[in-house]
């Protein structure tokens, strides 16, 4: 198959033979599981369970709420001990809503439904059972894959892509599920392909991973999916990146995919797709990387959700080495953390316990200029021009140079020879702009509840006026009413 | 542990004092041979412009209140001082040298805010002050193969020693002046044109612009590990060489041909190691391309017409004016976007 150009890009050191060749293998069942209530894009789930209650493996204990969000459901058997806050996987630690399930050690399922002709079900039938296992893109984005189903089947999407790019380096997560899950795999896909009726259906995977091009081509055989070899780059995963390489063609800015009749979904989540539409399974659990020069034996395990990424250290043994920094996810894209209570979440694809060495950290210098960061943006922006405008507090400038088209991969600050740590830059004038834009609608809200407010009582203070005027009216009328009367008597009694 | 960091948690393993060593590492073949070539002189002069320069950076940037180290190691006024150095004739006085390298860094760099925020490129902003300023020291050349021992250099360097019969001319003055004088290019090369001694860099000339081939390595060097890019320095060559093939089809006796001008003066020194100055040059690939152009067309204008022999010092300083321009209109294209930044139509197929 034809493969297109990207332009930009950067080749990291992969580091993926520490975990690659390990077998998924299964954490044992943790005592107590921390299920935070918002492990997607979107609104949090609302809980359905109350402190005491006993819940079974699977059971639902808290739905999605709104238009974007998702269900959280039981990863084990146990008892809810707990409706508040925990320690966040997040770089900040701060505590947010969980619930605290304790595993009364027997793992029982509850009554699930299968389906054994899943291929019969209706196109929104899939994507129902889907958003009911409370299903959410597994590469890292979290977004709701139901409503993505929902969103891609109304526009009509053509292609769909199935994402096995995994192009950060350490994680091997999708790498392991695609060699030894790879019939259930393309069962899913074809579930997906069917949920939204694709023409075409694209499984692009690095070539840094012959065997699981081998295991997928071998599973998908001459169906309708296609197994596509992409070159090692980094961000090959990324979607505009893959929908590039494979079709050629970008996403509009600040459109979507299917603005162009794609749908693109991580290998893992058609994994979870599979499950949840013939088994009847939800989404507690999922395969994780654990590797880094620290970690002694670096590994991939299927975690539950909840479960406490110190379990998981323990599991692979702990320390080699004292680690000079903790990284949930990959090292490109991926969140530092300290506190290792911090619960896998759906979107934890690594924990990663690197050293000093690796990190490369140095302290920034000035820039040069030199433009090696223009020349990796796969985007095509000017990272170097961007950050000059940001550090003189020129958002409206940084944003005319494309900084709502940067797609935060760090690409830029991965090759910048001053350690200017670009990336850091874009996602603070990111955030900066989405609160200018928060206080602008706040702004806004105001001054209309202000003009509402002159207006009421501008129109009270009109009514009291005319209320008066009418009373005085009336008064006179009253009056004079009164004076011809008493004329009148006047007259009569002359 | 430390403040929390932000991602990426991995990099590339570069910085700019590697950036600037590999530069050093490229010229140091050019350097080598300039020292062989012109004896001890070249050497002091050498000396004496990167301790003038290392000496004069750590008094502004201490007068500026800043860490001195970290400066000094960025290697940068090492570089700046060392392609002034090659730019300079070889049996140059020592103030020419320290007067150029306290220049080129305070006034040069260190004024505009320092690494990274000036227009100019220090290097060629001093070469033209001394040219302009000392145009009899700046202009008085040597034949090679002529070194004097360590104690004659002495007295040339740091003395002003006179330089009995050993001046000579540049093959682009001689050919300028003898223009002037009424004389054909087919008469004024005669004896002074050597296209191997000229590729080898066995002529008269600035210390370290002489060796076309050595440069020429260094640069592919640099190319190779990707320090520089081919755009610029393949542009200014093109720059220089195409409108010489034209005008010397026209005219062979009044324009001197390619080869003339691409093995002569400065230019290679300039296309590889000037030019590529990162700070001083556009960001893009299309715009190196448009700068590096830009540079070439006016050397060749400056050494053709202009009332100074070579050109290749005010060509750059000219184009280093016109960066933020070229910076401005040559930006590439943002994906998902069209040339304008117009985002791209949506497409529906079914």
């Amino acid at each position: 198959m034809k493969l297109f150009d990207l332009k930009g890009g950067v080749h990291p050191e992969g580091n993926k033979d520490l975990s690659a060749e390990r077998h998924i293998r299964t954490l044992p069942l943790p005592k107590k599981l921390y299920v935070p209530l918002q492990q997607h894009i979107g609104a949090p789930a609302t809980p359905v369970v109350k402190v005491g209650d006993k819940v079974l493996k699977g059971q639902l204990l808290a739905s999605a709420q709104g238009a974007v969000s998702s269900s959280i459901h039981a990863p084990t058997s146990g008892t809810i001990t707990a409706l508040g806050d925990h320690v966040a996987p997040h770089p900040s630690g701060l505590p947010v809503p969980t619930i605290t399930l304790e595993s009364d050690g027997e793992d029982k399922w509850m009554q699930i439904e299968t389906v054994d002709m899943p291929f019969l079900l209706r196109p929104e039938e899939v994507a129902a059972r889907v958003a009911a296992a409370g299903i959410v893109g597994l590469g890292g984005a979290t977004f709701p894959s139901a409503l993505k189903l929902n969103l891609s089947r109304n526009s009509g999407v053509q292609t769909l892509i199935m994402n096995g790019g995994e192009c950060e380096p350490y994680l091997t997560c999708d790498d392991r599920i695609m060699r030894e899950r790879a019939v259930e795999i393309v069962e899913g896909i074809r579930l997906i392909a069917h949920a939204v009726d694709a023409k075409e259906i694209l499984v692009g995977i690095e070539d840094n991973k012959p065997e699981a091009i081998a295991a997928m081509q071998a599973a998908a055989g001459n169906s309708e999916v296609k197994v596509v070899a992409m070159p090692s780059m980094y961000p090959m995963g990324s979607e505009k990146q893959i929908i590039q390489v494979l079709t050629g063609m970008e996403i509009p800015a600040g459109g979507r995919p299917a603005d162009i009749g794609v749908l693109v979904h991580n290998v893992a989540t058609a994994f979870a797709v599979q499950q949840a539409v013939r088994y009847g399974k939800p989404l507690i659990s999922r395969i994780v990387t654990l590797s880094g020069g620290a970690i002694k034996t670096a590994c991939n395990v299927e975690a539950l959700v909840g479960t406490p990424v110190q379990e998981l250290i323990d599991f692979a043994d702990g320390y080699a080495q004292p680690a000079a920094r903790l990284v949930l996810g990959g090292p490109m894209m991926g969140q530092q953390f300290t506190n290792t209570n911090v619960p896998v979440v759906k979107g934890t694809s690594g924990v990663l316990a690197l050293l000093a060495s690796e990190i490369g950290h140095a302290e920034a210098s000035p820039c040069i200029r030199c433009s090696t960061c223009v020349r990796a943006c796969p985007v095509g922006l000017l990272p170097l021009e961007m950050a000059a405008h940001i550090r003189t507090a020129d958002l409206a400038g940084a944003v005319a140079l494309g900084l709502k088209d940067c797609i935060a991969c760090g690409s830029c600050s991965y090759v910048c020879p001053a350690h200017i740590p670009l990336v850091h830059f874009f996602n603070y004038a990111k955030g900066d702009l989405a609160a200018q834009e928060r206080s602008k609608l706040k702004q806004e809200a105001t001054k209309k509840l202000a003009d509402a407010r002159n207006e009421r009582l501008a129109r009270i203070e009109r009514e009291r006026a005319e209320a008066a005027a009418k009373r005085k009216a009336a008064r006179e009328a009253k009056e004079r009413a009164a004076k011809e009367a008493a004329a009148k008597a006047a007259t009569e009694t002359v | 542990m430390n403040a929390i960091a932000h991602s990426p948690h991995a990099h590339a393993p570069v910085s700019i004092g590697k950036v600037m060593a590999t530069v050093l590492l490229a010229l140091t073949p050019a350097t080598l041979f300039s020292f062989w070539l012109y004896g001890w002189p070249a050497v002091n002069l050498w000396a004496v412009s990167l301790i003038a320069a290392i000496l004069g950076e750590t008094f502004v940037v201490r007068m500026q209140g800043r860490k001195v180290r970290p400066v000094l190691m960025d290697g940068s006024g090492i570089l700046t001082a060392w392609l002034l150095a090659l730019s300079l004739p070889p049996y140059a006085p020592w103030w020419i040298a320290v007067l150029g390298s306290l220049f080129a860094i305070i006034i040069g760099k260190q004024v505009f805010g320092g690494l990274g925020q000036n227009v100019f490129n220090p290097a060629m902003a001093a070469r033209v002050m001394l040219l302009i300023s000392f145009p009899l020291e700046m202009t008085t050349w040597v034949a090679p193969s002529q070194a004097p021992g360590l104690l004659e250099s002495l007295r040339i360097t740091f003395f002003s020693q006179p330089i009995d019969g050993m001046a000579s001319a540049s093959l682009l003055g001689h050919v300028k002046t003898e223009f002037t004088r009424g004389i054909g290019l087919d008469q004024a090369l005669t004896g002074y044109y050597a296209p191997l001694d000229m590729l080898w860099g066995s002529r008269a000339g600035s210390l370290g612009e002489t060796a076309a081939v050595l440069l020429l390595i260094g640069g592919l060097f640099l190319i190779a590990r990707r320090i520089i890019t081919w755009h610029a320095p393949v542009a200014m060559l093109l720059g220089v060489a195409a409108p010489a093939l034209l005008f010397n089809a026209i005219d062979a006796n009044h324009y001197a041909g390619p080869m003339v001008h691409l093995l002569s003066g400065g230019l290679m020194l300039g296309a590889f190691f000037i030019i590529t100055d990162p700070v001083t040059s556009p960001n893009t690939a299309l715009g190196q391309f448009i700068f590096g152009l830009g540079c070439g067309l006016l050397t060749w204008i400056i050494r053709t017409w202009g009332g100074y022999p070579e050109g290749v010092a005010f060509a750059v300083l000219l184009m280093n004016a016109a960066t933020p321009i070229i910076d401005q209109y040559v930006k590439p294209r943002i994906y998902g976007r069209d040339r304008k930044g117009a985002a791209l139509a949506v497409k529906k197929e079914s």
